[in-house]
């Protein structure tokens, strides 16, 4: 088999040149690519991206022509996507979090500037009167003002019609202008014209019966600060709170994105419609994770025993049953639990109302909803530990039981005093992995109850049966706030936790490579 | 086997039947739940646990034909089922070659070659795949509105997006794939380098067809995982006939449009193949996961 593969590939040397030529036109196109990308990043002042970019291009280019990193060409596409979607994004958000970063500042500053400066308003003083009428030709527009009448050449008014130019005048068309019922059906179309006069001036509809003269909303100074040409007020930016301030503290929206330093970090310290569900929900984060570890290894090892014994018939029937819950997309069960659970259509209110006639209201009562949650994620978890422990079960000799039935040991002190402390060190880095990917179960919970009931007085987002993650996932992307500094300084507090998690199993489970 | 038997074994035997068949009754209770409730007539009936006049009411919906009821009303499917389910197995088919190709070259070089920094770099992947993504959703949505801008099928709202942010979570496959290189001998390898094969050829012809098992476990592993990928797909898609099935199917249970019937039918049909597949490949899948330690 060996010399025949060996051997099939013998063409594909016969033409080298081909194949280099191919590799360098492909090179020549990622790159192409890459650098379009980059500059276009560049040029919306993306700086960051941009960088991203430029990195990870060049490294490409560096270890795929660099002869010595042979062994790197392997391993580089599968580092730079986790550098791409695991450590950048990681390190971005980091950096988010010491920002004011909202759905309020979104912009940046520059962006910010040209949308103020970009708005327009109808100006009060320079108004005139109108009246439509419809000739042969079409429909003129014959507007009345304190100096001059202005009027226009005959026009469809079929919205296709965008900036018309109008010429002094002093005759009215002939006819009567058209009446208020006519100019209301005409209303969209009128409303869409620009009158552009001679001056260079641009009127627009200002109501039914006038159009007035569009002017610039902001005049920008040279010092930075801008005027509002209505009011007179002048506002000017505050770069440390990303927004544009007038002299009696009033802000212009919207604002920018500013470098605030650790102020996220005290809010969740200092301000209490924050630090209280701040601390309930992890305080009830930490009790899911461990109740959830402790409940599903008890349930599996009870289990992994039961089917390790010589005694029992039907293993094969047993464990298949077992781990359904486990081979049942979680998203579906999840949902099927959720519809379970309801309280008026469930059916486990329907048993339970049948057996013992009551109809408890898993969702809107705080601890009843936890201890759904515990129920639905032991279900779901269980075969996983089931499945650790039998594997670990099996390695354990035989004759250690037979030594301890010999003392007169019963199935208790077995468990105790030999299974237990046999399985529980390899066990540990695993359960480790389980409390760290149960400390950010996100699924069960978005699915599940999404964090409902509410915890009362909280100014973000905030449920009882939250954890940390659908806690800053709310926060960021659900309802009005979307305060994503925020949620990216609680999401910088739970990488630690994660990496230090990380780290102590990776000391645990004693990796080589 | 030689082992003491205490008197009341015959009676713990039967204790341990009774008590599994038991709690296995209680565990399916939502699945046979399910599948009973799809086959009920309407959307709020909670009538008995078996239904009483099955109807087939739900399923027609579900594989997307409008349903002509007794009284002659036509109801409409309320969504596109089957496209999400298109949807899905497509992200997760082309997600699983690429992880699949990506990975199994990485694990090549991290079990045969040595170069600077492998320790290091295999080590960093373990501890960064415990960071959860749900965490960066923000930088990752950043990240495919921007580059959006200027390549469209990688933008927001794209499938394309979806598959590539899928390729972050390689670390887990390139550890299974990297072990099971670890045990093949690689003696053979060495003899036809020996022979003149270069290490790209040798890698090709020599250890790919010894590791097709471990390849299928992994493809099937990366195919599953993606099935299931909730969180980065809620937040980059957002058009009914662009979402997945993980992010479609609550839509049938919002609390102003509860269609529970309509629900049960859809889980059925499409948690239905998954299972399946699982269930076949759990012998090799099991091995695969316990070595990661998760499941989501």
């Amino acid at each position: 088999m060996i010399t025949e593969s060996l051997s099939s590939y013998g063409p594909e040397n016969r033409l080298p040149m081909m194949r280099t030529i191919l590799k360098w036109s492909a090179l020549a196109a990622f790159v192409g690519m890459a650098l379009y990308l980059i500059l276009a990043l560049y040029a919306q002042q993306e700086f960051v991206f941009a960088m991203l970019f430029l990195v990870l291009t060049a490294s490409a280019i560096f270890v795929f022509v660099h002869k010595k990193l042979y062994a790197h060409r392997y391993i580089f596409p599968a580092v730079a996507g986790m550098g791409l979607f695991v450590i950048f994004p990681l390190m971005y958000t980091v950096g988010i979090g010491f920002t004011n970063y909202s759905a309020s500042n979104l912009l940046s500053f520059e962006q910010v500037q040209d949308n103020l400066l970009d708005r327009t308003y109808q100006s009060g003083s320079i108004r005139y009167d109108y009246g439509l009428y419809e000739t042969d030709a079409g429909y003129v527009i014959y507007l009345e003002g304190e100096h001059q009448d202005l009027v226009t050449a005959p026009l469809e008014l079929d919205g296709s019609e965008a900036s018309v130019p109008v010429l002094p005048a002093s005759v009215k068309p002939a006819g009567d202008p058209l009446g208020m019922r006519d100019i209301i059906q005409l209303r969209s179309e009128l409303s869409q014209l620009d009158l552009l006069t001679e001056d260079g001036r641009a009127l627009s509809m200002a109501s039914l019966r006038a159009f007035a003269a569009i002017k610039d909303q902001f005049t920008l100074h040279d010092n930075g600060s801008i005027t509002n040409n209505q009011t007179d007020v002048t506002y000017f930016p505050d770069h440390d709170a990303g927004f544009y301030r007038s002299a009696d503290g009033e802000t212009l929206s919207p604002g920018w994105t500013v470098n605030i330093g650790w102020d996220n970090y005290l809010k969740v310290v200092s301000d209490p419609t924050i630090r209280g569900p701040f601390f309930e929900i992890f305080v009830w984060t930490l009790s899911f994770a461990v109740a959830t570890v402790v409940f599903t290894l008890a349930l599996g090892l009870l289990l992994a025993n039961l089917l390790q014994w010589d005694q029992i018939r039907g293993k094969g029937f047993y464990r298949t049953m077992l781990i359904l819950p486990y081979a049942v997309p979680a998203f579906i069960s999840i949902l099927v639990f959720k519809g379970l659970f309801n309280q008026n259509f469930g059916e486990i209110n329907l048993v339970l109302e049948g057996l013992f006639g009551m109809r408890p209201d898993w969702f809107s009562d705080p601890a009843l909803a936890r201890t759904m949650i515990l129920i639905v994620n032991t279900w779901l978890g269980y075969p996983y530990m089931m499945l650790l422990c039998m594997g670990l079960l099996q390695a354990i000799p035989r004759d250690l039981y037979e030594a301890s039935a010999m003392d007169g040991a019963g199935p208790v002190n077995n468990l105790f005093n030999v299974t237990l402390p046999l399985i529980i060190k390899p066990l540990m880095p695993l359960l480790i992995a389980s409390f760290a990917f149960n400390f950010n179960n996100f699924v069960l919970i978005a699915l599940l109850t999404g964090g409902a009931p509410d915890i009362i007085g909280a100014s973000t987002p905030a449920g009882t049966t939250d954890l940390l993650v659908s806690y800053t996932y709310r926060i960021a992307f659900q309802d009005s706030g979307q305060n994503f500094g925020l949620a990216a300084a609680i999401a910088t507090a739970i990488f630690l936790v994660v990496g230090a998690l990380s780290l102590i199993n990776l000391k645990l489970s004693k990796v080589k490579v | 086997m030689a082992m003491v038997q205490p008197r009341s074994t015959k009676y713990r035997v039967l204790a341990s039947h009774l008590g599994m068949l038991g709690f296995i009754v209680i565990i399916l209770f939502p699945l046979l739940m399910v599948i009973s409730i799809s086959f009920r007539s309407g959307n709020f009936a909670s009538g008995s646990l078996l239904p009483e006049n099955p109807s087939l009411e739900h399923w027609y919906l579900a594989l997307g034909i409008p349903y002509t009821g007794e009284d002659g009303t036509v109801t409409q499917p309320p969504f596109p089922v089957l496209l999400w389910l298109w949807n899905s197995i497509k992200i997760a088919v082309v997600s699983a070659v690429l992880i699949l190709a990506l990975s199994t070259t990485s694990a090549y070089a991290f079990a045969r070659m040595r170069f600077a920094g492998k320790g290091f770099v295999l080590k960093s992947m373990l501890i960064f795949q415990m960071f959860p993504p749900v965490l960066s959703l923000v930088a990752l949505y950043a990240l495919f509105d921007k580059i959006g801008n200027h390549v469209s099928w990688l933008g927001l709202n794209t499938h394309g997006a979806v598959i590539v942010a899928s390729l972050g979570g390689m670390a887990l496959h390139i550890w299974t794939i990297k072990g099971y290189f670890d045990s093949i001998d690689r003696s053979l390898e060495e003899a036809a380098i020996v022979d003149g094969a270069t290490t790209w050829q040798a890698f090709r012809y020599i250890l790919l067809p010894l590791s097709v098992p471990i390849l299928v476990v992994v493809f099937i592993l990366a195919f599953i995982m993606t099935i299931m990928e909730y969180p980065m797909a809620s937040v980059l898609l957002v058009d009914t006939d662009k979402l997945t099935l993980a992010v479609g199917a609550q839509q049938y249970l919002y609390e102003q449009n509860y269609l529970w019937g309509d629900f049960a039918a859809a889980a059925v049909l499409s948690g239905l193949p998954i299972t399946v597949i699982f269930l076949y490949c759990q012998k090799w899948i099991v091995g695969g996961l316990t070595a990661g330690g998760v499941k989501g």
